[in-house]
């Protein structure tokens, strides 16, 4: 990136509840279904359908609200935002305009180890469309001969929460999204699968030549459906704007879509103008109203968020690298260490393993699920500490642990990795290898320093590698002086 | 007199008695919907194998002890914006021109349950859109005093076929007067219960935070049974009033004594036809003979109420007709692309005065004209509510003429401002939510029948009872059009 | 608010535009005839605009409640051979539609 230009993101993130009921009907949300097969007069905006406010999804946008440190509007309204697309049943999609359920909120990042705060402008409730397929050539919606319509979508409950334009870099762009999910995912409201479209993300974008100039022309950039191509198509779109700016070019204010395979961003040719919503309140809906004792009977039932479950694991002892990794680290792991944790084992250690060497198991196993006895990871930690484990040693044991081949000790004493701790026994090796190897003690006493790490070797080798190879160093320089 | 002209109240009487049965009363009805339809045309659809089956139903239930009530029996019409299962439901436009509904709207249920036959889907301005009828897409209905004039609108049909003895009570919807004002030119009751007691669920949506759906029927018995039926909590429509109803009939033979009564100051003057104006006073005289206090009451921003109004009902409009895009169903205009289509269906299937409206309330909502239209309207809207409430302070109802013309000729009022003009007497009621009632009260010198309006306060709705019955007992008013006193 | 700002009058209405926003494909000479009485209404509505409402809060709702919720629960939805009946067309479970943008 050229020097001077700073790059300017906001992010709207559509987030599909995962509520037994529609937003406003009580058809089924349902993921995979035969096209309308969920569908009623209200979704379907046939004449003189109305809709009713599903409790729960509302319940559920101030869970989101609350998490995202937002307040929460005592009273709110819906709208109605009119727009003609097929796939829009009613031809408007009720919304929320001015007085969303919640507003200005934040949710920390973290990126190479530091932590950014990204403020949450807004967190409202609306109404998701029916899905269009552009038949014939593709797919692609240019070149489609047939539009279909499925309606099972239509009315789905959709949170859209909206960033301040406060994040600066791709790699954080990313990591909102990410830590964003993370926390949707856990608050158990949404699948949030971006394969299924079940949350969703786009991207506002602008650069200005540094921190105190005014905000450049922004662009808005969707169809990422990946982490990966949201920080790519975020990339590609910053350097695409700053090339053009320094070309003497304008930033046009349209919508582009981001080409996977091109790996660029295209503008979306659009007939209409800009845009005139016509929004005005629901009148089919009555206003909002959220109570303090409401408020906190939710907050109430918030289980711990990622952030608050890192400050925990530091206070624990844990390093911030690995506190980050295992506060977000899917729920197998975590319980696995709060048990661990909760059995015995030193947190710091606990933690090490398990975002270490479990993982790195899972993934040479290619295994997405564990089941495994806490008590004898816990087990397994205590004997290192007693030296009775070694740390490659203790790997083979805990391969032992995730095969189920039964507790630390178990799995230690059948495979044979137990540390000799009788030092009498060590004691009498280094002796024998000090006696069968005269030159190395002459070498060493010469200055050779280094000789004492075969002569530790040798020794191993005459223990099967049962003892500890610090006690073994260190008794074999005693002897030596 | 044939069973066709009795009151719901009276029909309901000789079930019971057994002087008739459901399926004479509807057979009646039918026979004189025969006799009139051509002239009258107060139906789109008259499902006659239906209507028989459920009277007889409806015979076998009684015989059988089950009584479900006051309507259980009785012929009733539905006007066309209401979805019925299965039966065409038009809303008197050319875009629904087939459509059947695949499910009943709360009233229609709600009528099932109380019995009701359902003769057929009454006649309305499009998407309940005028004052006449004439907005109707399958023509107009004639108001059976005198064919060479309008019923009333937008529920015509439905007053039409009550006057005609084609129903015996019919559901009508008001959103500025459409309940009331064909109500008063066809010499029938018709009443715009409090915003919100009605389930609206199934009804076709104008303008959703001033419709209502309410009964157009010969008495204020009458309807007060239609209304007792239909009225209460419904879940499919969250504006619903989901709390206590007041009981419909605790004033009904309460008389006025001791009641005050405001008289609306500003609904006087250029454009009420004196002899509206003179039935008014005269049945406010008789009111105060009668023991009432009699006040004349000043609301100025009902001046303004029209104005607000048509802001308000078309930028709704506008929106709740987004929905008739050639889609999903209902007529298609093919198109090389969808927003093609779309605008050729909508353009070939509404007729003008729904075009209008859509049209001013796409441009009263559209980005730089909200706050100084639809804003400013709703503001006004509230300035409105709180003179009523204040005026309800002092008077116990308010009363004035219901239109202040009688029945029209047919293409009178050609000019949109001047048809909208016919409703300045009933659109405050909508804009503020609260129950009103047309009651017949006498003709003018040409024989044409002229209403006169009480309003109360939000679930006023005993009072309002109560002193329509005074008045329509003090009226005595008894004439029915000539060519149903020559059928009976 | 500053009512100086709501006058004049917009009486010159932009008819095509307001015709797209509405999706209605109306021909030149209606749009001016509904030009012309689209301006007269709007004279007349243009009244409530003499009306002090400083301080005023609009009725959108003519209801004093709030908070109408459903339960979350599944209530059933239409057969699709009933909802695809009324469909002026549909294919494979689908309605069916031209393509969403022309194909020059």
């Amino acid at each position: 990136m050229s020097v001077g230009w700073e790059p300017v993101i906001g992010i709207e993130v559509h987030v599909e509840l995962a509520t037994q009921s529609k937003m406003f009907c009580g058809c089924a949300v349902s993921f995979g279904e035969a096209p309308n097969t969920n569908v009623c007069p209200t979704c379907l905006a046939l004449p003189g359908a109305l809709p009713v406010t599903n409790g729960k999804a509302i319940e559920w946008i101030i869970k989101i609200g609350l998490a995202l440190h937002c307040e929460i509007s005592e009273w709110s309204v819906f709208h109605r935002k009119n727009y003609f697309y097929a796939d829009l049943p009613k031809n408007y999609q009720i919304s929320q305009y001015d007085v969303p359920v919640c507003h200005d909120g934040w949710l920390d990042i973290d990126v190479d180890g530091e932590t950014a705060r990204i403020g949450i402008e807004r967190a409202h409730q609306e109404e998701d469309t029916g899905k269009s397929l552009h038949m014939g050539e593709g797919g692609r919606i240019h070149a489609a001969t047939e539009t279909l319509l499925d309606f099972n979508r239509a009315g789905v409950p959709l949170v859209e929460v909206v960033s301040k334009p406060d994040i600066r870099s791709a790699a954080q762009a990313r990591a909102y999204a990410q830590t964003l999910r993370q926390v949707i995912a856990e608050l158990g409201v949404s699948d949030a699968r971006l394969e299924e479209g079940s949350i969703r993300f786009d991207a506002n974008i602008s650069v200005r030549q540094g921190p105190d100039a005014e905000f450049g022309t922004k662009v808005e950039i969707k169809n990422m459906n990946s982490f990966r191509s949201l920080e790519k198509a975020v990339d590609f779109e910053i350097k695409r704007q700053i090339a053009e700016l320094e070309a003497e070019g304008t930033i046009i204010q349209e919508t582009r879509h981001w080409d996977e395979e091109a790996a660029v961003t295209t503008s979306m040719r659009t007939k209409e103008g800009s845009s005139d919503y016509r929004y005005f309140t629901e009148p089919d809906l009555v206003p909002l109203v959220v109570t303090p004792e409401w408020r906190e009977h939710i907050l109430s039932t918030l289980p711990e968020l990622p952030h608050q479950r890192k400050d925990r694991y530091l206070a624990l002892g844990v390093d911030t690298q690995t506190a980050l990794a295992l506060s977000s680290a899917d729920t197998a792991l975590r319980s696995l260490f709060e048990d661990t944790v909760g059995a015995g084992a030193d947190a710091k250690a606990a933690a090490n393993w398990i975002t270490g060497e479990v993982v790195a198991w899972m993934r040479r196993e290619s295994v997405d699920t564990i089941d495994v006895d806490s008590a004898s990871v816990a087990e397994m930690i205590g004997m290192i500490d007693a030296n009775e484990l070694s740390a490659s040693a203790a790997k083979e044991v805990l391969d032992g642990i995730l095969r189920g081949e039964g507790t630390a000790r178990a799995v230690a004493e059948s495979r044979d990795l137990i540390q000799m701790t009788d030092t009498g026994a060590i004691e009498s090796a280094v002796d024998s290898v000090l006696a069968d190897n005269p030159d190395a003690v002459e070498r060493y006493r010469a200055g050779e320093q280094k000789v004492v790490g075969f002569l530790v070797g040798q020794v191993m080798r005459a223990t099967q590698g049962k003892a500890d190879p610090k006690a073994v160093n260190g008794l074999l320089r005693e002897k030596l002086s | 007199m044939s069973l066709a002209d009795l009151t719901i109240t009276d029909a309901a009487a000789g079930l019971r008695a057994g002087s008739h049965s459901s399926v004479d009363l509807t057979e009646a009805v039918l026979e004189r919907a025969s006799m009139t339809e051509a002239e009258v045309h107060a139906y789109l659809t008259i499902d006659r194998e239906a209507a028989l089956d459920a009277a007889r139903a409806a015979d076998a239930e009684l015989a059988a002890g089950e009584d479900r009530g006051m309507l259980h029996g009785i012929p009733i019409a539905l006007k066309d914006n209401m979805c019925q299962r299965g039966v065409e439901t038009t809303a008197a436009s050319q875009i629904l021109a087939g459509y059947r509904p695949p499910y009943d709207a709360t009233v229609v249920t709600r009528l099932r349950d109380a019995g009701a036959v359902l003769i057929g889907k009454a006649n309305l301005d499009e998407f309940a859109m005028g004052s006449s009828t004439e907005n109707s897409a399958y023509g107009p209905s004639r108001n059976p005093w005198d064919t060479g004039r309008v019923p009333g609108g937008s529920s015509g049909g439905s007053a039409a076929a009550v006057a005609a003895g084609s129903a015996l009570g019919a559901l009508g919807s008001d959103t500025g007067g459409s309940i009331r004002q064909p109500g008063s030119l066809c010499g029938v009751v018709g009443m715009k219960p409090t915003y919100g007691t009605v389930s609206r669920y199934g009804l076709i949506a104008f303008a959703s935070s001033l419709d209502q759906i309410g009964p157009i029927t010969r008495t204020v018995d009458d309807a007060v049974a239609v209304l007792e039926s239909i009225s209460g909590h419904d879940p499919l429509d969250a504006t619903s009033w989901a709390g206590d109803y007041p009981d419909l009939t605790s004033e009904i033979d309460a008389g006025v004594a001791g009641k005050r009564i405001g008289v609306v100051s500003e609904f006087a003057g250029e454009g009420y036809e004196p002899a509206v104006t003179g039935a008014l006073s005269h049945t406010l005289d008789q009111l105060s003979d009668a023991g009432a206090e009699v006040v004349e009451v000043s609301l100025p921003t009902v001046e303004l109420a029209l104005s607000a109004y048509y802001l308000i009902a078309p930028a709704e409009c506008s929106a709740n007709l987004a929905r008739f895009d050639g889609m999903r169903y209902g007529l298609r205009v093919d198109g090389e692309t969808t927003e093609e289509l779309m605008a050729r269906t909508r353009a070939r299937g509404f007729g003008p005065e729904v075009i209008r409206r859509i049209l001013l309330g796409t441009y009263a909502l559209s980005a730089g004209y909200y706050d100084a239209f639809y804003g400013q309207a709703h503001k006004a809207r509230t300035v409105l509510r709180t003179e009523f409430a204040a005026a309800y302070e002092k008077v116990d109802v308010l009363m004035s003429p219901t239109s202040p013309t009688v029945a029209f000729p047919f293409d009178a009022k050609s000019d949109p401002l001047s048809m909208y003009l016919s409703d300045v007497c009933t659109i405050p009621s909508n804009l503020s939510g609260d129950p009103a009632i047309s009651v017949p009260v006498g003709l003018d010198g040409r024989g044409l029948p002229i209403g006169v309006q009480v309003m109360a306060p939000a679930m006023g709705e005993p009072v309002l009872f109560g002193v329509a019955k005074t008045i329509e007992r003090l009226a005595g008013f008894d004439a029915r059009p000539a060519m149903v006193e020559e059928l009976a | 608010m500053d009512r100086s700002t709501l006058l004049p009058m917009p009486i010159d209405i932009d008819i095509a535009h307001v015709a797209r926003l509405a999706r209605l494909d109306l021909p030149e000479d209606e749009l001016d005839t509904l030009r012309s009485q689209l301006s007269a209404i709007l004279e007349h509505a243009a009244k409530v605009q003499s009306l002090d409402t400083e301080g005023v809060e609009p009725s959108n709702h003519p209801l004093g409640f709030v908070n109408a919720f459903r339960e979350d629960v599944v209530t059933g939805s239409l057969d699709r051979d009933e909802v695809l009946a009324m469909a002026p067309e549909a294919r494979d479970g689908y309605f069916a539609a031209p393509p969403a943008m022309s194909q020059e």
